[in-house]
């Protein structure tokens, strides 16, 4: 492995390669594949992305003034419309680019996890697209609680395996797809959806998202006339974060971006908005935690192939972590992100459930924009955030597989700003 | 990253440690249960019988919450083992407490093992393995599998046991490169582990011909190996022994007897009676696949070895 900081894998004490010898092979060829196609464009292959993400991708995404809500907020908010990606979220940045360096790699086959059913979905759309077989797992709560995304899956002809154990979402799901890939690993590639795993993950993903924070840039400079002051992004894993944050960092450059898309930009403040869930903090004795905040209130630990922060017991043994919006609803969080916070590039601040769910009715109302549950808890700290502006939130993807969840939360939480839905009873 | 040299090598045979000792017949039983499961108690009786029906290493399954190497039979006895209340200190306790004359190898996660010392009551700056390594080989621990510790990020580690004087053990596997190889057998003391096949812990019907395949490319390699994953009856023992191993490990079998004397409530006494008596057949099984010296070493079916892989 190179000794270069951006190919090794270790970022300060986090990161690393923790798996299984079984799977080791395996990652050092993917990370031998990272280094050739994505880091250096062998064969093209990163034309070749780009020009899927534009044809059928649909990028760029627009950054868009949120008029209503600058108002609100006395600060000009722009939104980085991720929502309006094909499929829905930013998470088909990296499933084509993973299915794709699949391809490159001669594997036959690839298994993916996912949490809100965004990864999940983008893989399955991915794999339509290059022909190729896809098995997705998925925890038992998360199928139920993202049944539409479910049947996107079902209806691009992905297998979808739901996993019984634990409390049944993304922990139990990476497990699982760990032991498929472990079983299979001569001809299947794992398509990693965050910037979580072992090396090379947190990096080509990363790098994959990129897009996000170098067309956010450009597009800040031709419609603002200069950088935004902060970039908001919810955390789970945190690679809709690391998309939008990668290009002010200067961390990442994928081959054909404009010239200055990736120089450090440290003036920029990079918030990184956790789910707060119910309450901070861990209960160990439960061994639950009422949130997902592991940058915020995780110790520093191994798990799923990187050492990183995460929700643990004293005794290292992972909590059960909650939060209302699946796809933030994790124990760990990538290690590069915890390595910015530590050095202090990275804010991290956390929103709550309820508050969130207000988020998500306010864009709805203001400015005609479902976001996605994920997203809201990102939009939901403008309420908090004291800058001048402008800010730009990432709408990391759009709400309609949370339509209901939201309907019922809101209810039981008896959320003023929520819609009424007498309409059904008449 | 940067490969150490002869520092760190295997030990020569005149300091041997008691885990490759165990080894010395070449026809070694190692039995894996999860320490806890379903009770502390209960895991020391069985314990004793598998080392009453022949086992010459005991490894005993520290209980993590995200076991991604095993398979179900060994995530649930590790759940349960949870349940039941099992801990990193408790674990210690039924060690100390163990009355057995074999060594035993702890099988855990790194994470339980980096977190140890920066636990309540101990207070480490930082997180380490070295805490827990030197409670380990104080409480009677002779080795470690950490199955998640490629030997990539395992320096630290290699380096606590070194001073502590506790083995730690590499997992080889079909897929692992010549090269990777060539590092493991710097690195590995006290025995290899040989990963009879792709995939994740459980018994299976047959042994593959993985198992083969790896035990030709180490057949040169100074230390003694040992067959794991999926090896459940006594006639798997004997092709293995047979066909250059110096012993077999075994674990959801016994694993399988366990959790049949959870679902219908036998005695503890019963189900003990029962793991002595499968470990009895297993050890039966080595002893005369060590006994024919490789002769008729390989079923029928057995495959070409696995090609050498770059
Ligand atoms: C729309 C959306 N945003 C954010 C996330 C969280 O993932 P990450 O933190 O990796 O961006 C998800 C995960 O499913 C998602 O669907």
């Amino acid at each position: 492995m190179s000794e270069d900081p951006v190919r090794s894998g270790k970022f300060g004490d986090y990161g690393g390669q923790y798996v299984p010898e079984v799977l080791m092979p395996a990652v050092e060829e993917l990370a031998d594949a990272y280094e050739r196609y994505v880091l250096e464009n062998e064969d093209g292959f990163v034309d070749e992305f780009r020009r899927h993400l534009r044809e059928f991708g649909g990028r760029p995404t627009p950054l868009s003034h949120a008029a209503n809500l600058s108002e609100r907020y006395g600060t000009e908010v722009y939104l980085k419309r991720e929502d309006l990606l094909h499929g829905g979220a930013h998470k088909l940045n990296n499933a084509l680019g993973q299915v794709l360096l699949a391809k490159y790699m001669g594997k036959e086959r690839v298994v993916a996890e996912t949490g809100a059913g965004q990864h999940g979905t983008a893989t399955a759309m991915a794999c339509a697209y290059l022909d190729m077989p896809c098995e997705i797992y998925m925890g038992r709560t998360d199928v139920n609680r993202q049944r539409p995304n479910v049947f996107r899956m079902r209806i691009h002809d992905a297998e979808v395996n739901p996993v019984d154990a634990g409390s049944g979402t993304l922990k139990e799901a990476i497990n699982e797809t760990m032991r498929d890939w472990a079983t299979n690993v001569e001809d299947t590639h794992y398509v990693v959806g965050s910037v979580v795993g072992p090396h090379p993950f947190p990096a080509m993903v990363r790098d994959f998202q990129s897009v996000i924070s170098e067309e956010l840039r450009e597009q800040s400079r031709e419609q603002l006339g200069q950088l935004p002051e902060a970039v908001i992004a919810c955390a789970g894993g945190g690679s809709n974060t690391m998309g939008a944050f990668s290009a002010f960092i200067g961390s990442a450059e994928l081959f054909g971006a404009p010239t200055g898309a990736h120089e450090p930009a440290p003036d920029v403040d990079l918030l990184a908005v956790e789910a707060g869930g119910a309450e901070l903090g861990v209960d160990a004795d439960e061994g639950y935690a009422p949130n997902s905040a592991s940058l915020t209130t995780g110790s520093e630990g191994v798990l799923h192939g990187a050492r990183t922060k995460l929700l643990q017991t004293d005794e290292g043994q992972i909590v059960e972590s909650h939060s209302v919006s699946a796809g933030l609803d994790y124990a760990g969080v990538g290690p590069e992100l915890a390595h910015l916070v530590d050095e202090g590039r990275v804010t991290p601040v956390s929103v709550g459930d309820d508050a969130a769910l207000e988020a998500f009715h306010c864009l709805s109302r203001e400015e005609g924009i479902i976001p996605a549950l994920e997203s809201s808890h990102a939009i939901a700290y403008l309420e908090e955030y004291e800058g001048e502006g402008p800010v730009v939130v990432n709408v990391s993807g759009r709400g309609d597989k949370d339509l209901d969840t939201v309907i019922e939360e809101s209810a039981e939480r008896d959320l003023d700003v929520a819609p009424s839905m007498e309409v059904f009873e008449q | 990253m940067t490969r150490d040299d002869g520092a760190d090598a295997g030990r020569d045979d005149a300091s041997r440690s008691d885990l490759a000792d165990a080894f010395a017949d070449g026809d070694a039983l190692v039995s894996y249960v999860a320490a806890g499961d379903p009770s502390a108690a209960a895991t020391k009786e069985y314990a004793e019988a598998l080392v009453a029906g022949g086992t010459d290493v005991l490894e005993l399954g520290l209980p993590f919450s995200e076991p991604v190497a095993e398979g179900p039979t060994i995530q649930r006895a590790l759940q349960r083992a949870l349940d039941a209340g099992m801990t990193p200190d408790a674990y210690l306790d039924l060690v100390r407490d163990l009355d057995v004359d074999v060594p035993v190898v702890c099988m855990t996660y790194y994470n339980l093992i980096l977190r140890y010392g920066s636990s309540e009551g101990r207070d480490a700056s930082e997180p380490g393995p070295e805490a827990f390594v030197e409670a380990a080989a104080d409480a009677g621990v002779s080795g470690f599998v950490v199955p998640d510790l490629p030997v990539n990020e395992s320096e630290r580690m290699a380096a606590a046991c070194r001073e502590h004087g506790v083995d730690l053990v590499f997992i080889v596997a079909p897929t692992t490169t010549d090269e990777r190889l060539e590092r493991m057998l710097d690195r590995t003391t006290g025995f290899v582990y040989v990963q009879g096949r792709v995939g994740t812990t459980g018994a299976r019907d047959d042994v593959s011909a993985a198992a083969h395949g790896s035990l030709d490319r180490l057949a040169e390699a100074n230390v003694p190996k040992a067959v794991g994953f999926g090896i459940s009856a006594g006639e798997h023992a004997r092709e293995v022994v047979a066909g250059g191993a110096d012993g077999v490990i075994v674990g959801s079998a016994y694993v399988d007897e366990i959790a049949d004397g959870v679902e219908n409530d036998e005695p503890t006494a019963d189900v003990a009676a029962r793991l002595e008596s499968l470990a009895r057949e297993l050890k039966t099984g080595a002893e005369r696949g060590a006994s024919a010296d490789g002769e008729g070493g390989t079923t029928a079916d057995h495959d070409s070895p696995e090609p050498q892989r770059k």
